[in-house]
């Protein structure tokens, strides 16, 4: 692949496309939702693949894709004059780039519940002079997008903004477009949940889904609350190294405890998430591998069933109780069987004779 | 078409220009112009968000101890500042002291988090203002002189000419532009040994951390920590030959971003030898801070005790879709020494939203106007986007000495030892003569430098314990019915405060106040603009484009120098009465599709 300089790909890229190329996709990423650009940021963290990998095509078979994300755009320009970065969202409800991709960030506050004004707004509308909301860029741009991603647990299932008490009556994507909205090319809503979401699932759900777009890859697995399969089909116990302790019986009482935090409010056993498996980023950080409890942030519950959060999860208690009387058995015996292998067998020393049962020929 | 054309309607020939959404920052930020372009000045601007969560509206009635964990989610960026001012607002409520080695291990956590965080909206977000891409399109006069000037310092940066450095800053294509954002991976590394993830963290409690404190976990900081050091020493020079390049290239370059020297600075990074927490030892331990807190007005130095600047602090609306609280309920009366609390003081706040129509003689803007008091003035105070008004606050109180680092009174001195490949280093930050955008930067690099110092200290501090035995981190509380906490620290972007109000065991009132709030704040009750406004207000424009290609790139980097951190856009609409259809070659980000 020859290497395009931006300015190149710029021109290419404006006009449509020449009959013998791949398309280019464009990436339209909304951080306006009620969102902290958590989400955003977390994705430059992400190394495999990194976002300059992504955007240069590092990887063998990606298409020519071009990004439309705020937090680090290079266009700035003013509205309607030069190099204004909203303008390619109006592209896109014009249907003059196609195909592309709508990422959603944050949650979808509920702008009907209230006489005037707007919870969240993201550009001008020309007309009124009065920001566009959210929720009306979601309804003007999911029809014609190839695929719509919420990124983040606030995008997917509401999170944090969508709490009890809340004054918005924040949602997420799927409530707000329904569950079973598939876009006009077939794909149901991508969710990649997490608050934030780990750097590695979201560069490695969106490189799929680019996969996908050529043709490479088969439709993306999801389960059945819109999640990829094979990043969410394990829980956080499943995959943290304390969960020996758990099997043990032994919980820690105090936060800095090497010790399973079950007791203490980790509700790992019940969430589906991967980062103790896999690590924060670059096999470093996690949650309650390291000694963080885990809230659930990636779960559609998330928070009001997991608060509060340093208390004993309820449902740990029975099945943590059995596991300190099952579990204190188990470790008694391992502690025996430890000793043994935690001496070396009685032939590794010195002396005239070999007594490792080998028969010396002289 | 989006594109929209008009005079001002007023009469008198300026133009309107808004920007919506303004990229390259965190969050939600608009900026509205009217613009002079005849004296080449920006005559008016109003500064807008258009998000609205109401963290304090759906925090009330909620466990206390799940406040870090909530205040975090403000912020994408640095959520864990939050975390951590809610961590230390709760330790005062609960009257809990964390073991020392706890708390060296969030400075270092917070270190790591101001290292990751200046690098990457210096060089990825900031630095593109400009890159030579930028330049080109803005002042090709500006780049064809800097491809002829040799840069001071290439011995130390390796770049020949000022161009050179320009081209490096080209987003993705440009070599220490990359090279940038594998440092913010690495130094996001660091910070997730010490809080567990980014950017909200998983091991900061009430009482301490839930890291593991072992030789490993401070070896793998520290081996991180010293390619920093040596990062840094090729990019403080570097900053320093590109940002006095543009006062010699654009004479009057000074007035670009430049407002009065009204800056606020809470003080970061405690020393757990004198940090108790509690509110009536607060002055005498606010000053052992390893960033000095300070109130700085006219470069003076108006108090660093954080006692009198808790008190000093009000909630002003005036422009903002809320109704006010006056005549509601009044939480605090009183401080625990007894001074009396102003019912405009967050601990009395109430938020009341008040959706509506955006008007800019009214009311346009989701934040609010803190502001704080003197005694006599209502001062809208900024940050300069955090760094400028913590080594300048650090610099007059002349406390800190760590070795280090040293507050000189004038100054702030930093010895970076020797690493793998470059000599021991010595960087002094002066007191500028401005309060503008390129100081604003400037300090930024500083700054970076100074975490990094910092972090030094706190490291050697915290592996002394480990090695001493003493490898606790966590200390228990218990949650009272009755009680108030505050919390201050400073966050990427300067000045943070929670305040906490515990009724029944619940929280009955809590506000945090960032230092965006401050900085992106509208004009008050008394009709005094907030900073971003202000700064822009006196911006005067170098940019060489007509008014139909006109980017407003010294309108971007007076707003970027604050480091704005909301959820925001920013409107600008081009007037003199004609439609604008020649658009500029997008380039950058969009458009690099290999």
């Amino acid at each position: 692949m020859t290497e395009a300089t931006p300015d190149t790909v710029g021109a290419a890229r404006t006009t449509g496309t020449p009959a013998d190329e791949t398309p280019t996709i464009h990436i339209l990423w909304i951080n306006a939702g009620l969102s902290c650009d958590g989400d955003s940021v977390a994705l430059t963290a992400a190394m495999q693949p990194s976002i300059e990998e992504i955007v240069l095509g590092a990887l063998p078979g990606l298409p020519k894709i071009a990004v439309h994300w705020p937090l680090i755009d290079f266009e700035c320009g003013p509205v309607g004059g030069a190099d204004t970065f909203i303008e390619w969202f109006f592209k896109g409800e014009r249907g003059e780039i196609d195909p592309f991709v709508l990422v959603v960030e944050g949650s979808v506050p509920n702008e009907a519940i209230k006489p005037e004004g707007y919870w969240c707004g993201f550009g001008d509308n020309p007309e009124t002079g009065q920001p566009i909301t959210t929720s009306e860029w979601i309804d003007r741009l999911a029809p014609k997008a190839l695929a719509v991603v919420a990124i983040g647990t606030c995008a997917t299932y509401g999170g944090i903004h969508a709490m009890a008490g809340n004054p918005t009556g924040a949602m997420g994507v799927p409530d707000y477009l329904g569950w079973d909205w598939k876009s006009q090319a077939g794909i149901p809503i991508v969710c990649v949940p997490g608050c934030p979401i780990q750097p590695d699932n979201f560069a490695e759900t969106l490189t799929y889904l680019l996969y996908q777009a050529t043709g490479a890859a088969p439709m993306i697995p999801l389960d059945d609350k819109l999640r990829p399969t094979w990043l969410f089909g394990a829980t956080v116990h499943e995959g943290c190294d304390r969960a020996g302790y758990y099997e043990e019986g032994e919980f820690a009482e105090s936060y800095d405890s090497p010790k399973c935090l079950v007791k203490i409010g980790c509700w790992g056993p019940v969430v589906k998430c991967n980062v103790p498996k896999r690590g924060w980023m670059n096999g470093i950080g996690g949650c309650p591998n390291v000694g963080g409890i885990c809230i659930a942030c990636t779960m559609p519950g998330f928070p009001d069933k997991f608060m509060p959060f340093m208390d004993e999860p309820p449902g740990a208690k029975v099945s943590r109780t059995g596991s300190s009387v099952y579990g204190a058995v188990v470790r008694r015996l391992r502690t025996i069987t430890a000793r043994t292998v935690d001496k070396e067998p009685k032939w590794r020393r010195t002396g005239e004779r070999i007594t490792t049962g080998y028969r010396p020929p002289w | 078409m989006a594109a929209r054309t008009k005079a001002a309607g007023d009469g008198s020939g300026l133009v309107e220009m808004s920007w919506d959404p303004i990229t390259r920052i965190v969050g939600s930020l608009g900026i509205h112009t009217k613009i002079d372009f005849k004296q080449k000045r920006v005559a008016e601007c109003y500064s807008t968000s258009s998000v609205f969560r109401g963290y304090s509206v759906f925090m009330r009635g909620k466990d206390p101890r799940d406040a870090h964990f909530i205040t975090s989610r403000i912020c994408g960026i640095c959520g864990d500042n939050h975390a951590t001012c809610s961590v230390y607002t709760q330790n005062m409520a609960y009257g809990v002291k964390p073991p020392h080695l706890g708390e060296w291990i969030i400075n270092l956590g917070e270190s790591a988090e101001y290292m990751f965080d200046h690098n990457i909206f210096q060089e990825n977000l900031v630095g593109v203002d400009y890159c030579e891409k930028m330049v080109k399109e803005t002042n090709p006069g500006v780049l064809e002189l800097a491809e002829r000037t040799e840069a001071p310092h290439a011995a130390e940066h390796g770049y020949r000419t000022i161009a050179d450095i320009m081209r490096s800053l080209n987003p993705l294509e440009g070599e220490f532009y990359r090279e940038a954002l594998q440092v913010s991976r690495y130094t996001r590394e660091m910070f997730c040994l010490m809080e567990g993830r980014h950017v909200h963290p998983s091991t900061l409690y009430p009482g301490g951390v839930g890291t593991v404190a072992s030789v490993q976990l401070f070896t793998d900081y520290m081996s991180r920590l010293m390619r920093y050091v040596e990062f840094m020493k090729r990019v403080v020079p570097l900053h320093d030959d590109l940002f006095d390049f543009f006062y010699e290239a654009l004479p009057g370059y000074e007035e670009v971003g430049r407002r009065r020297v009204l800056l606020g600075c809470w003080g970061a990074l405690n020393d757990p030898e004198y940090c108790d927490f509690t509110y009536a030892n607060m002055t005498n331990w606010g000053r052992r801070m390893f960033v000095t807190p300070g109130v700085i007005v006219d470069g003076k130095l108006v108090t660093n005790d954080l006692t009198e600047i808790n008190l000093g602090i009000r909630i002003l609306l005036g422009s903002s879709y809320y109704e006010d609280w006056q005549g509601q309920e009044q939480f605090v009366t009183q401080d625990p020494l007894g001074n009396p609390v102003d019912p405009r003081h967050p601990w009395n706040q109430h938020t009341i939203p008040a959706p509506q129509k955006r008007d800019f003689d009214d009311k346009y803007s989701w934040v609010m106007s803190p502001r704080w008091f003197d005694g006599k003035d209502h001062l809208a105070l900024d940050t300069g986007g955090g760094p400028i008004a913590r080594l300048w606050s650090t610099a007059l109180s002349g406390l800190v000495d760590i070795g280090y680092v040293k507050a000189t009174g004038h100054s702030v001195v930093i010895n970076l030892p020797r690493t793998m490949t470059k000599p021991e280093t010595t960087f002094e930050w002066k007191i500028p003569e401005w309060s503008n955008a390129l100081e604003r930067n400037r300090a930024r690099t500083y700054f970076q430098a100074y975490a990094a110092a910092v972090a030094l200290h706190c490291a050697e501090m915290g592996l002394e314990e480990v090695r001493a035995g003493r490898t606790q981190t966590w200390e228990k509380f218990e949650v009272p019915d009755e009680s108030i906490g505050c919390g201050f620290t400073e966050a990427v972007r300067g000045v943070l405060s929670h305040h906490m109000v515990i009724r029944d065991g619940k929280i009955a009132n809590y506000h945090p106040y960032p230092p965006t709030p401050w900085n992106a704040s509208v004009r008050d009750s008394y009709g005094t603009p907030g900073p971003y406004e202000d700064a822009v207000q006196n911006t005067p424009i170098f940019e060489e484009n007509s008014p139909e290609n006109f980017k407003g790139i010294d309108i971007m980097r007076t707003v970027r120098s604050f480091d704005p951190c909301l959820p925001c856009g920013v409107h600008m609409y081009v007037g003199g009465g004609k439609t604008v259809k020649s658009l500029h070659m997008p380039t950058g980000l969009s458009g690099l599709g290999g």
